[in-house]
């Protein structure tokens, strides 16, 4: 295993000491019908990258969307770097939203602007100097492989290339929380496991925490399984028996929490449900 | 069954119009706080301003040849055809260039409003905005209700010029009278008032329509058939509350400067 690697296996002791990046207490949520979130309390911590794991619908956008405040609770308390958000005017949330990335679940690329607008977005809005911003943006693409996109409209470009702009955009601006909705959702193998490496790249190179849904067993197997080897730069399998120690696990069930662990909590428990999912 | 009925519709009415006055306060005080974004401003004035002139252009000018012909059949029944350039600048000048160019811009404008929007809600570009730290209302809503309310001013003044360039043509060509004729009745009776009925209502109905569209725009649900309603929804409103609003103002302003 690259020093990297190791390094960045293990949290700091500042980002230990440090409180949770993202904390939800008793939350619960509903659209004028049945609660579609009830009673829901976890927390990521520094360095820590936890994985979501549902069936459809279940409700695993609606949550990351509560975490960023795009949406608001019914009940229950959430706190993002600190700063419970849930009574939070819409104005005060876009200072805190800037420290934060999202990946949507269809990309939610703006149609209208070029694959180098799109990335820059934050960074234009800002107005940072051009040669700046055409630097990064650059950099950033080159981080997801997709350099020669840059002046490309999303019309041109596939579903797995949009997905991968998606999480450049999200990148760029060096956020220190990131938030995967279902970054794999309807993409062949070869493209997965490509969008899979990048967010275990970041995840071992940077050390960002993250929040990332799925209802793919398999990416959440490999995130768990594997290491970003910056030597070789791709991702390799960690040996027989090892897993990544930030890499935990959630699990949702008709709006309720039913798993928070570890890898070998989530293969070793009881629930009939999580067996079910499981096989 | 009915009642219940009744009663959902009436607070869904009610809830709407909340809505739409609390976005629409919101959008109107981000006309005065910054960050204000120039440069959508600008380009939104170029596709509402610079987009909506030859439609502007070729309906105040057949509005306003209509009149003349319309005018001088009755006029003359009291020989009195001399005065169809007044009639023809009073009407569009007072009423029709505003009211006929608050009616095509809310066609042409909250229609292309309401729909970008809302397929930006439903494509969750929105949200993505939104998590980008970018207020949507300031950087989409704001720029699209300031130049609407800066063009539709700009293009009534147009559709008033066309218009009686119109009458004029049709009252020389079709009616054969004298032309000097035509433009010194129609520039010798207009006074300050007619004037300021005629442009101060563009600023309200171009303030109605980019907010009605806009607000239909984001409230839009249900994929691409919820943009289509959107649409819709926008265009009818618009046209509606704009006549409605004409009213209106028509009545205050002929309160306080009675003829």
């Amino acid at each position: 295993m690259s020093q990297a690697s190791i390094r960045a296996e293990q949290p700091t002791a500042g980002e230990q000491e440090a409180g949770p990046v993202v904390e939800l207490r008793g939350v619960s949520v509903d659209f004028d019908g049945p609660p579609v979130l009830e009673d829901i309390s976890f927390s990521v911590a520094p360095g820590e990258t936890r994985v979501l794991l549902g069936p459809a619908g279940v409700g695993k956008s609606v949550l990351l969307k509560l975490i960023i405040g795009l949406l608001r609770p019914r009940k229950g308390t959430i706190h993002l770097f600190g700063e419970e958000i849930s009574g939070l005017p819409e104005e005060k949330l876009f200072s805190l939203r800037v420290r934060a990335g999202m990946v949507f679940q269809e990309s939610a690329l703006f149609d209208s602007l070029t694959v180098r607008d799109n990335v820059a977005y934050q960074l234009i809005q800002e107005r940072t100097p051009d040669d700046v911003i055409d630097s990064r943006v650059h950099e950033a693409l080159r981080f997801v492989g997709l350099e020669e996109t840059f002046n490309l409209y999303p019309a041109s470009l596939s579903g797995g290339m949009k997905r991968r702009v998606a999480i450049a955009r999200a990148l760029i601006h060096e956020p220190e929380l990131i938030l995967y909705d279902s970054p794999t959702g309807g993409l062949d193998p070869v493209t997965s496991t490509t969008i899979i490496e990048l967010i275990v790249k970041q995840r071992d190179v940077h050390s960002t925490p993250s929040l990332l849904v799925t209802h793919r067993l398999q990416d959440a197997f490999t995130l768990c399984n594997h290491r970003f080897d910056v030597e070789k730069d791709h991702m390799v399998p960690l040996p027989d028996g090892e897993t990544n120690p930030n890499t935990t696990f959630l699990m949702l069930d008709e709006g309720r929490l039913i798993l928070d662990g570890s890898l070998h909590d989530l293969v070793h428990t009881d629930n009939k449900f999580v067996r079910e999912f499981l096989e | 069954m009915a009642t219940s009925a009744i009663e959902r519709t009436s607070k869904d009415i009610v809830l709407a119009v909340q809505e739409y006055s609390l976005f629409a306060w919101r959008a109107m005080l981000n006309l005065f706080r910054p960050p204000i974004y120039w440069t959508d401003f600008l380009m939104q004035s170029d596709i509402i301003g610079v987009g909506s002139l030859p439609i502007v252009i070729l309906s105040g000018f057949f509005t306003g040849g209509v009149l003349a012909l319309q005018s001088a059949s009755t006029l003359s029944e009291f020989g009195a055809t001399a005065v169809t350039g007044r009639f023809v600048s009073l009407t569009m000048i007072r009423e029709l260039g505003a009211v006929l160019t608050g009616i095509m811009v809310a066609g042409r404008n909250s229609s292309s409003m309401a729909s970008e929007l809302g397929s930006m809600v439903v494509t969750e570009q929105i949200d993505a905005m939104r998590a980008l730290g970018v207020d949507p209302l300031r950087k989409l809503v704001t720029p699209r209700i300031f130049a609407s309310i800066s063009m539709l001013l700009l293009l009534t003044i147009v559709a008033d010029a066309f218009g009686i360039v119109g009458g004029a043509v049709v009252t020389v060509i079709l009616n054969h009278q004298n032309g000097t004729q035509y433009f010194n009745s129609a520039y010798e009776h207009l006074s300050f008032s007619d004037i300021l009925q005629g442009l101060v209502k563009p600023l309200f109905f171009g303030y109605l329509l980019s907010s009605i569209g806009c607000f239909y725009g984001m409230r839009t649900t249900g994929g691409t058939e919820g943009v289509g309603r959107s649409t819709i929804s926008a265009v009818v409103t618009s046209s509606v509350l704009i006549i409605a609003v004409d009213f209106v103002i028509t009545h205050i302003l002929l309160t306080i400067f009675p003829t």
